[in-house]
C-alpha cells in the first residue's frame, strides 16, 4: 500500500496553504498600484474570486456587471480594443463553458488582450460538487486558436503567472484553486508563459504535472526516489503554447512519462503531451487525471482518491513504466 | 439644408448600388438587412460621425460596431465609398484572399472598429469601448447596430443592463426593425413587441424614427444631442423595410440571405437608380 500521509510535503517552504485565488486578488492589488493600464470584470463573485480589495481600492478600472458572464466576456473585449488589459473574473465552469463563444470571437478571433482568470478549477471546489467543478476548461480552450492556456500550482506561482499574463500579447485563459494548496515555490521565482519548469532532473522517467497536482506529482517523487528511482518532475504550468522542446528533451532522455492534472484526461495537459509523442517523439506514456466522468461533492484529498489522482496513483502508474 | 438631405440621398442610393454589386459579385451574402441599414448607415458616415478616413485608428474616432454583422455588405460598401481601401475590392467580397470576409474582421478591413458576425455580442462590447472611452475623458461615441432578430439574444439585454448602470451616454444603439429574422417575420419567430418600452424599461433614453427618411434620420440623431451628458444610453429605433428600394426583396424574408443573379441584379439596380442603370 501506498504510505503517502495526505498532508505530508516535505519541500513545503513552510508558508500557510492558501487557495491560489487569493494570489490572484493580492496580486491585482499590487499591479494596480503599479500600472494603470487594467481593468477588472467581476460576475458578481467577487467576494469569492478576492478581488473584492481591489475593487475598493481602484472602483474606476473594476467593473461588476452581475451575473452575466457573455456580457462580461464582450464588455472586456470593447476595453482591450482601446489598448486596456482586461481581466475577466469568474469561476472555470462558466469563464469556459457560458463565454466561451464570446471569448472565442470578440476576443480570440481579433486577438484581443482579454485574460479570462477563473478561481474554482479542476476538482478544488471539492465539495460543491459538479456543477462547480471545472474538469473541461483547459481542453476546451486548448482547441481556440490564439489564446494561452495555463494553471499555476501555488501561491508565488500564480502571482508570477498573473504578471506575466498582464505583459503577454493577447488572450490568456488561466485557472486558481478553490480550496487551499502547500506552498512550494519562492517568491520571485520567474514563470515565462510557454516554458515549463524542470523541478527535479532524473533519468529514469518524467512525471510531467501542472496546477495543484503538481503537490501529488511532488509526494509521488518524493517516494519514488526513496526507493531508488531517478524521476525528472517538471512543472508543465502553460499547455498551450506547450514547451516542445522540454517534452522532446526529457522524452530522449527517460523515455517514459507520466501526466498529471487536475482536468479530464481528454484534450488536457496529458492530451497535449501525446500530440508530441505521437508526432515527433519515441516513448511510452500514462495520463493521470479526471477519467473522462463527473466526479462528487467531498474532501479534496479524498476526491482525488477515489479518482485515481492522487501520488498513490501517480507511483502506480510509474510502477507500470519502470 | 436641403441640398444636406437631397446630398445624404444620392449617397445612400450609392451606398445601394455598391451592396448590391458586391453581393452579386460575391454570389452569396445577405442583401436584406444591408439594405434596411444604407440609410442610418449613410447618415453616420457622412454626416453623424466623427471619423477621418485617412486616419482610422484615430483615437478620439467615433466607433461604429456592426453586431448584426451578416449585413457587412453596408459597412463594407460604405467605407469603401469613404475612400478607407480602394473601392476596388469590393468586388473580391467573400472570396478567397480577400480583406472582405463572410463577417466583419477588424484586423483586416481599415475601419472596421470590432469583429463581428455571432450575434447578441456587439452591444456588450460597445459597452466596453463606451467605459474605457469615459475613463479616460475621451469624447468619441460609440454606435452598434443592432437587428430585431439579434435582440433574441439574452447577453443583448445582459448588456442593456451594463450600460444603464454605468450611465453610457457616450452609447447608442441603432435598432434596424425591419420585422424578418432568418427564418421568417419577427412576429411569427420571436416578437418583440413595445420595442421602445422594453429599452426604456431598461433605463435608456429611446428615440424612435423612420430609418428610411433621411430627414427624419437626421433629426433624430440632431435631437439625440440633448442626451448627451444625461446619464443614460440612447436607444434608436429606426423603423425599416427588409430590403428597401429593390420592390421584389422588400418585406421578403427570403432576401435575408441570398444573393441576386444577373436579372435580378439588373432590375435591383434600375430600380435603386431611377431606371437609369449605369453600373
Amino acid at each position: 500500500m501506498c504510505k503517502i500521509q495526505k498532508e505530508h510535503v516535505k519541500t513545503s517552504r513552510g508558508y500557510d496553504p492558501q487557495p491560489t485565488r487569493q494570489a490572484y486578488g493580492d496580486v491585482l492589488l499590487e499591479m494596480g498600484a503599479e500600472r494603470d493600464d487594467f481593468f477588472v470584470i467581476d460576475c458578481d463573485i467577487a467576494k469569492s474570486m478576492k478581488t473584492m480589495a481591489f475593487a475598493e481600492k481602484y472602483p474606476q478600472r473594476h467593473i461588476n456587471v452581475g451575473i452575466a458572464e457573455q456580457n462580461a466576456a464582450g464588455v472586456g473585449a470593447g476595453l482591450a480594443t482601446l489598448g486596456y488589459k482586461a481581466i475577466v473574473s469568474t469561476y472555470a465552469v462558466f469563464g469556459s463553458m457560458r463565454m466561451l463563444e464570446q471569448i472565442r470571437t470578440s476576443a480570440c478571433y481579433p486577438n484581443l488582450n482579454v485574460k479570462v482568470c477563473c478561481s474554482h478549477g479542476g476538482l478544488t471546489p471539492a465539495s460543491d460538487g459538479v456543477t462547480h467543478q471545472a474538469i473541461e476548461d483547459m481542453g476546451i480552450y486548448r482547441t481556440v486558436p490564439n489564446i494561452a492556456v495555463m494553471m499555476p500550482a501555488d501561491y508565488n506561482a500564480t502571482k508570477a503567472m498573473m504578471r506575466a499574463l498582464m505583459d503577454y500579447d493577447g488572450p490568456c485563459y488561466i485557472r486558481f484553486t478553490r480550496d487551499s494548496m502547500p506552498n512550494f515555490y519562492e517568491e520571485n521565482e520567474e514563470f515565462v508563459i510557454g516554458k515549463g519548469k524542470v523541478l527535479r532532473e532524473g533519468r529514469d522517467i518524467t512525471i510531467i504535472a501542472n496546477g495543484d497536482l503538481l503537490h501529488e506529482a511532488i509526494k509521488a517523487t518524493e517516494e519514488l526516489i526513496e526507493n531508488g528511482v531517478d524521476v525528472e518532475l517538471i512543472d508543465m504550468h502553460t499547455i498551450k503554447p506547450l514547451d516542445e522542446e522540454l517534452v522532446l528533451k526529457t522524452l530522449a532522455k527517460t523515455g517514459k512519462i507520466i501526466t498529471v492534472e487536475d482536468h479530464n484526461i481528454l484534450n488536457g495537459l496529458g492530451s497535449a503531451v501525446a500530440d508530441i509523442l505521437a508526432t515527433q517523439g519515441n516513448g511510452i506514456m500514462r495520463k493521470v487525471g479526471l477519467k473522462d466522468c463527473f466526479a462528487e461533492s467531498g474532501p479534496y484529498h479524498d476526491l482525488l482518491h477515489k479518482y485515481e489522482m492522487d501520488a498513490c496513483y501517480i507511483i502506480k502508474m510509474a510502477r507500470e513504466l519502470l | 439644408m436641403n441640398d444636406k438631405i437631397a446630398y445624404l440621398e444620392e449617397k445612400a442610393r450609392e451606398l445601394r448600388t455598391t451592396i448590391l454589386t458586391m453581393i452579386h459579385a460575391a454570389g452569396s451574402g445577405h442583401p436584406g438587412g444591408s439594405l434596411s441599414a444604407a440609410d442610418y448607415v449613410t447618415v453616420l458616415y457622412y454626416d453623424e460621425m466623427h471619423i477621418d478616413p485617412q486616419n482610422p485608428k484615430m483615437e478620439d474616432r467615433d466607433r461604429f460596431i456592426l453586431s448584426k454583422g451578416h449585413s457587412c455588405p453596408v459597412l463594407y460598401s460604405v467605407l469603401a465609398q469613404k475612400g478607407y481601401y480602394d473601392y476596388e475590392i469590393i468586388h473580391t467580397l467573400r472570396k478567397f484572399g480577400s480583406i472582405l470576409q463572410g463577417h466583419p474582421d477588424m484586423n483586416k478591413v481599415p475601419g472596421v472598429d470590432m469583429t463581428t458576425g455571432s450575434l447578441g455580442q456587439g452591444l456588450s462590447v460597445g459597452a466596453g469601448m463606451a467605459i474605457g472611452l469615459k475613463s479616460t475623458n475621451n469624447s468619441a461615441r460609440v454606435f452598434v447596430s443592432l437587428g430585431d432578430g439579434e435582440i433574441n439574444e439574452g447577453q443583448v439585454w445582459e448588456a442593456a443592463c451594463t450600460a444603464s448602470k454605468y450611465k453610457l451616454d457616450n452609447l447608442v444603439a441603432i435598432v434596424d426593425f425591419n420585422g424578418i429574422q432568418n427564418d421568417s417575420f419577427t412576429k411569427d419567430i420571436m416578437p418583440m413587441d413595445n420595442i421602445a418600452d422594453k429599452w426604456k424599461s431598461f433605463g435608456w433614453e429611446v428615440m424612435v424614427c423612420d430609418g428610411h427618411d433621411i430627414s427624419d434620420l437626421v433629426k433624430t440623431f440632431e435631437e439625440m444631442k440633448a442626451f448627451r451628458h444625461a446619464g443614460r444610453p440612447i436607444c434608436i429605433v429606426a423603423n425599416t423595410i427588409k430590403g428597401k428600394g429593390v420592390s421584389f426583396m422588400e418585406h421578403v424574408p427570403m432576401w435575408h440571405g441570398v444573393a441576386p443573379n444577373k436579372e435580378e441584379f439588373t432590375q435591383a439596380l434600375s430600380e435603386i437608380n431611377g431606371g437609369d442603370c449605369n453600373v
